[in-house]
């Protein structure tokens, strides 16, 4: 191999969860340094590599003005620019003022809201600028993440699959939460990744993945709504992480609107 | 305790000591012996030592969607249908690695892992279990290319099987010819009599395991009642069609016209209630997953970082899936409504064309598992009920042309 491919990560409005999965990758963390440079990620080492690189990773929403600006420029200096996260891919849990104003918001969290300069919504990067691949998750799972660096190194496509959380569900052995337990779930309209962790603490799905392909979390809504379950629980359920993916939106918008 | 041989067609009868005893000697044979077991509020398929262990005195209620569990102090060791799982588990495990490649000085050496299974006794396997198991044994291990792994944990597997005496109203098995009675398959047969079993001594392998247990020769109505209770429950299932008309059942007593099902499927590929389940289908694909005939699965190789190592492995996979008919050029299937067709017309009639047999046993599982309570039986008549006209399909087709 040729010189090794310079890595960069890049931060947006976020918490650091799914930058923090890369050094989380204890075991496999010197094998990604073997393989690829870490040229610039801030939270790992002070030296600064200088750009353009060959992958990006970038974490969190876009919230500001300032973020629409520099979210260009980290395109500009990646091959391929890959988001980790639900806050990268959907917006994520900070996509909640998408259905309320902001500064109502601002007014009751801050003390001197006059400091605030935020956008009204908090978007997906791909609604800014065009994204390679996306690696779902909240936070994503390093072993996704490792996936994926081995993928881009061996130039092939990463092995994510795009199915339901069910799938994963049922590989495992988890009985059904929702059909033995009337617990309603995400599962079924959730992309996997996570191993189906929830569910095996008797939990329900929380969409921690955001949808899977051809998802269809209105006719899982309206089923859990005939079986008795308040609208607005649903529209909770729907909006943790991934709210503003489309098919959790139209959903949980429907689902709000009947309730009223 | 007296050594008596019971020929293979026999009749005897066995006390729940002996259902014990019958468990120990299948341990003591080498056997791991599994069975329905109370887990995470379903009967599933877990190891079994005890019959303490077993779900006495537990019923399940199954609808479209629902599945719970209920106790009955009537109910006897069986008395519950099916649950999620299937042998497929066992058989065809979730997940398994079938390659393993290394490269050492930039040469491959590659080694199929070789299974050595323990030998499986599994008790309480029911009539739509075993003909799955026969459709399973078609597609693995008939034809040119038989699956060594399946074939390895097949060969030696020992089969207690249980007559039902009960249905749920998911089960419309009598509709597939799959039961509800025991008929074949197994190697030995138990009917729940009065707190005792009167077992049916299928093959030798099964003559053998019952000699060292102390049976009795059953008197003649124990016979009679055993025989009585498939009889009835075949009776019961088998009345549900007529008992339907004009009188909507809640929850619906399933049952399935497969009268020229394969045409029929295959003549209303255009039909419109595809795109209506489809509204409906989440194509979250938990019905193959708890079927036990679907037997696609994923093969993928598996690399690390270094790319010095690959694994190839197999994994469940379902027809409801993207990547499942992703090619070449792209997703073959990319609608919802096209994977609905293609799990229910593969299942019902192209299945015939491909293996001989329907690939539906009528075990419901698709039915109480589906999150949403899609029923393959409703999705069926309804086709049936609607299906074009000669005229219209003649005016589609000159429409096409």
């Amino acid at each position: 191999m040729a010189a090794k491919p310079k890595l960069a990560v890049y931060k947006f409005a976020s918490c650091d969860g799914c930058q923090l999965s890369l050094l989380d990758a204890e075991d496999e963390l010197l094998a990604v340094a073997d393989v690829v440079e870490i040229a610039y990620f801030l939270e790992a080492r002070t030296a600064v590599q200088e750009g353009p690189y060959d992958v990006g990773l970038v974490e969190g929403s876009i919230t500001t003005k300032h973020d629409v600006e520099r979210i260009k420029e980290v395109r500009k200096q990646c091959r391929f620019l890959v988001t980790i996260g639900a806050c990268a891919t959907a917006g994520g849990i900070q996509a909640l003022r998408n259905w309320r104003d902001v500064n109502d918001f601002i007014s009751h969290v801050y003390a001197h809201p006059e400091y605030i300069n935020t956008l009204k919504t908090s978007t997906p990067v791909a609604e800014h600028v065009f994204v390679d691949f996306e690696l779902r998750g909240c936070p994503i799972n390093k072993k996704q993440l490792v996936e994926l660096v081995a993928a881009l190194v061996h130039g092939r496509k990463p092995r994510v699959p795009t199915y339901s959380v069910c799938v994963e569900c049922k590989r495992r052995d988890t009985v059904c939460v929702a059909v033995a337990r009337g617990i309603a779930c995400l599962g079924p309209v959730t992309q996997a990744g996570c191993g189906a962790i929830c569910p095996s603490y008797y939990r329900e799905c929380f969409g921690c993945y955001g949808p899977k392909e051809n998802a269809n979390s209105m006719s899982l809504g309206q089923h859990y709504l005939a079986a008795g379950k308040p609208s607005m629980q649903l529209v909770r359920l729907l909006r943790n992480f991934n709210g503003h993916a489309a098919d959790f939106a139209t959903a949980s918008t429907a689902l709000e609107t009947a309730n009223k | 305790m007296s050594a008596k041989h019971a020929p293979v067609g026999s009749f005897l009868t066995i006390g729940t000591e002996q259902l014990q005893a019958l468990m120990d000697v299948l341990k003591a044979a080498g056997y791991r012996t599994i069975g329905p077991r109370l887990m995470d509020s379903a009967i599933v398929f877990g190891d079994l030592d005890k019959i303490e262990q077993l779900p006495v005195g537990y019923l399940d209620r199954q609808d479209g969607g629902s599945y719970r569990l209920e106790h009955d102090d009537a109910a006897g060791y069986f008395d519950h249908v099916v649950g999620p799982q299937s042998l497929k588990r066992f058989l065809y495990p979730p997940g398994e690695t079938l390659l393993e490649s290394v490269r050492t000085n930039g040469q491959w050496q590659m080694k199929a892992p070789t299974i050595e299974p323990k030998p499986i006794a599994v008790i309480g396997l029911r009539a739509c279990d075993l003909h799955a198991l026969a459709i399973q044994d078609k597609v693995l291990l008939g034809g040119p290319y038989v699956d060594p792994n399946y074939e390895a944990r097949r060969e030696n597997l020992f089969i207690v099987a249980v007559n039902c005496r009960r249905a749920a109203p998911t089960c419309f098995c009598h509709s597939m010819n799959a039961g509800p009675a025991v008929d074949d398959g197994f190697d030995l047969a138990l009917t729940e009599v009065n707190r005792n079993f009167v077992v049916e001594i299928g093959t030798p392998k099964g003559a053998e395991i019952m000699f060292d247990i102390d049976w009795l020769p059953p008197a003649r109505n124990e016979i009679d009642e055993a025989q009585a209770v498939v009889t009835n429950l075949k009776a019961e299932m088998e009345s549900r069609e007529r008992r339907s008309h004009g009188n909507r059942e809640a929850p619906r007593q399933r049952y399935l016209n497969t009268s020229s099902i394969h045409d029929l499927l295959l003549e209303n590929l255009e039909h419109h209630r595809w795109t209506e389940v489809a509204r409906r289908c989440l194509a979250c694909g938990n019905c193959t997953m708890v079927c036990p005939t679907c037997f696609c699965a994923a093969v993928e190789e598996v690399s690390d970082l270094s790319g010095e190592h690959v694994r190839r492995e197999r994994a469940w996979d379902s027809c409801f899936t993207a990547e499942h008919s992703y090619m070449n050029t792209g997703t073959v299937r990319k609608s919802t409504a096209s994977r609905y067709r293609q799990w229910l017309t593969h299942k019902l009639a192209t299945w015939q064309d491909q293996f001989g047999t329907s690939g539906c046993v009528g075990c419901g599982r698709c039915i109480t598992w589906c999150p949403v309570g899609i029923d393959l039986t409703e999705e069926v008549a309804a086709i049936r009920g609607s299906e074009d006209s000669a005229g219209a399909k003649e005016a589609r087709a000159v429409l096409a042309s």
